[in-house]
């Protein structure tokens, strides 16, 4: 469905992709992940043609770069917030798009319904909450059926219920064959939706792997942060080092690398110890070091 | 990664829309956001009441003097024209691409089967429909006052004038356009469109008039520097069609009768088109390499 072949992409002097390639076959959902400034949206925006690149693009075997147009009428794209004119009823929004999207007939109330906005046909846009936008914005996605769906962090203006319900919508259409390329950094997200993971920074990819892989990988890239009071510290890294963890001091806690199923664990451990924890917190390897060198 | 272990991709048959539909279903929805646009309401009325209130006076202290009356009011409405049209034109194309790009929209209607190309005809040909409803309905308005008055009007006369306006309009909606391609943002580009319109209006004939003295710039460079300029193109053309003449623009109007005489539209109009489609092009050249965002 998507084929790329060593895109690069730039502004000025800084590279937001550097020669990436993946590709994604029909009915495949592949998730781009990573932190802010990691290329994920950059790599969207490059699949729907709206930068310049280096490199070539396919999509549905119509190069982006020369047959855009025609490449974009395989694609349903879902931004991360719907920006469109305000003013415009919800039936007018897809009417609009229905004829951009060359789509003959539209049954308004059916898909509308498709994705949970029934009733909503006669609202401005600027009347919707963001959840609805985002199911609007999909609603147009969908018109037309197409094979593929891109999604650039779909639920980030989302609050938590309006998330799961996002997912639990996506979730549902990804498993009718569309192939699905999403950006996210939300590893829930991830988890729920994909079957490989483009893990990205920096704009370079650090590892393309199946979803289960991408569990354990975020899992052991995790440090978990435990407050506790000074006395107690030293029974309890002797107890986590006795259980098989390598935790160390950093002066206002402790610090404990942790893979991604056992994120409980110490918690579990030093509760049955009866030593108590006053906080805790779960960090990134760099924040965890950063953590250590401020306290040093 | 290896791009060698991708696998190949199949050709997927896409049926993307046509061009004029596309265009036709853009130019639709932008005629109908301008119409309703705020600023563009406050522009018609603008017009029209200075319109209307140069027709009223002019047919009331002219009534009795005939196709003469006529073409005094005609006059004074190139004057209004000259004014109103080009800023209510210039601002309105320097915010189309500029204040979409802006709010995001742009963005989201590029991902969609419609190509850049369609995108800058589209908001071009909606905005021409808009600004064409507006000044129909000025110079129709004061055709109608100029009748109830009782002076004498000539039909014909101001259908020339509604289509030499409709150029001046459509000539600064591609300068506009074009300038909105170019900037990141909407204020900056409406900001562009107004001071082009002062230095049009005003700047450009104080400029000539000093260039004029101070390098003793020959008749015939005057003439034709001040037909590089679409406001004095209009008004030349305009003024010609009135009274088969424009010897009321001095020396250099004296020289372009005696000179070109019969080819004199023909030069009024290849200046016109020149500011039309120019300026469009490079528009459109422009948004082709822009970023939406």
């Amino acid at each position: 469905m998507i084929r790329i072949d060593h895109l690069t992409m730039k502004f000025g002097k800084f590279t937001a992709a550097a020669d990436i390639s993946l590709s994604l076959a029909r009915g495949e959902s592949l998730a781009l992940w990573g932190s802010n400034g990691a290329g994920k949206t950059t790599i969207i925006r490059c699949v729907l043609g709206l930068l310049s690149f280096q490199g070539t693009i396919r999509v549905g075997g119509r190069d982006v770069a020369r047959d855009g147009k025609r490449a974009r009428s395989l694609i349903g794209y879902v931004p991360q917030e719907l920006a469109f004119y305000d003013d415009l009823r919800v039936w007018e929004a897809i009417t609009l798009f229905a004829r951009l999207k060359n789509v003959a007939r539209v049954d308004l109330d059916a898909t509308l319904d498709h994705v949970g906005i029934p009733d909503q046909g006669g609202k401005r846009i600027r009347e919707l909450s963001g959840g609805m936008k985002q199911r609007l914005a999909l609603a147009i996605a969908l018109l037309g059926d197409p094979p593929l769906l891109v999604l650039d962090e779909v639920t980030a203006s989302l609050d938590v219920c309006g998330r799961a319900e996002l997912v639990a919508l996506l979730g549902r259409l990804s498993g009718q064959g569309r192939s699905l390329l999403f950006a996210s950094h939300r590893a829930d997200e991830v988890t729920s939706l994909a079957q490989r993971v483009l893990m990205l920074e920096k704009g370079k990819v650090t590892a393309e792997v199946p979803v289960s892989q991408f569990v354990a990988r975020l899992g052991a890239g995790s440090v978990l942060h435990l407050h506790m009071p000074a006395p107690s510290r030293p029974v309890a890294i002797q107890l986590l080092r006795d259980h098989g963890f390598a935790p160390t001091l950093n002066g206002v806690g402790i610090l404990v690398p942790v893979p991604a199923t056992q994120k409980a664990v110490p918690l579990r451990l030093l509760a049955e110890a009866r030593l108590s924890v006053d906080d805790f917190e779960l960090l990134s390897p760099r924040d965890a070091n950063l953590s250590q060198e401020n306290h040093a | 990664m290896s791009a060698a272990a991708i696998p190949s991709c199949q050709i997927i048959e896409a049926h993307a829309p046509t061009l004029i539909s596309n265009i036709l279903t853009l130019a639709w929805r932008e005629l109908r956001d301008a119409l309703r646009a705020r600023s563009f309401l406050l522009y018609s009325l603008a017009f029209l009441a200075l319109g209307l209130g140069v027709s009223y006076v002019s047919a009331a202290g002219t009534g009795s003097l005939g196709l003469s009356g006529f073409g005094r009011t005609t006059a004074g409405l190139i004057n209004i024209v000259l004014l109103v049209v080009p800023l209510m034109a210039l601002t309105t194309g320097a915010s189309a691409i500029a204040s979409d790009r802006e709010r995001g929209m742009l963005l989201f209607l590029l991902a969609q089967p419609v190509s850049r190309l369609e995108v800058v005809l589209g908001k071009f040909l909606g905005l021409s429909g808009a600004l064409i409803a507006c000044i129909t309905l000025g110079l129709g308005a004061c055709s109608l006052v100029l009748a109830w008055q009782g002076g004498a009007t000539e039909p014909r006369t101001m259908l020339w004038l509604a289509g030499l306006s409709v150029l001046l309009a459509l000539s600064m909606l591609s300068v506009g356009m074009l300038i909105s391609a170019l900037a990141r943002k909407a204020s900056v580009a409406v900001g562009t469109g107004v001071f082009l319109w002062l230095a049009l209006v005003f700047v450009t004939d104080l400029g000539l008039m000093a260039g004029t003295l101070a390098l003793r710039l020959p008749v015939k460079t005057l003439f034709l520097l001040t037909l590089s300029n679409p406001l004095q193109a209009f008004k030349m053309w305009a003024l010609h069609s009135i009274d088969a003449s424009i010897d009321v623009l001095g020396p250099a109007g004296l020289y372009a009768m005696d000179t070109y005489h019969d080819a004199l539209p023909w030069m009024f109009g290849a200046s016109m088109a020149a500011w039309i489609v120019l300026p469009l092009v490079a528009a459109a050249l422009i948004f082709r390499t822009r970023s939406p965002v």
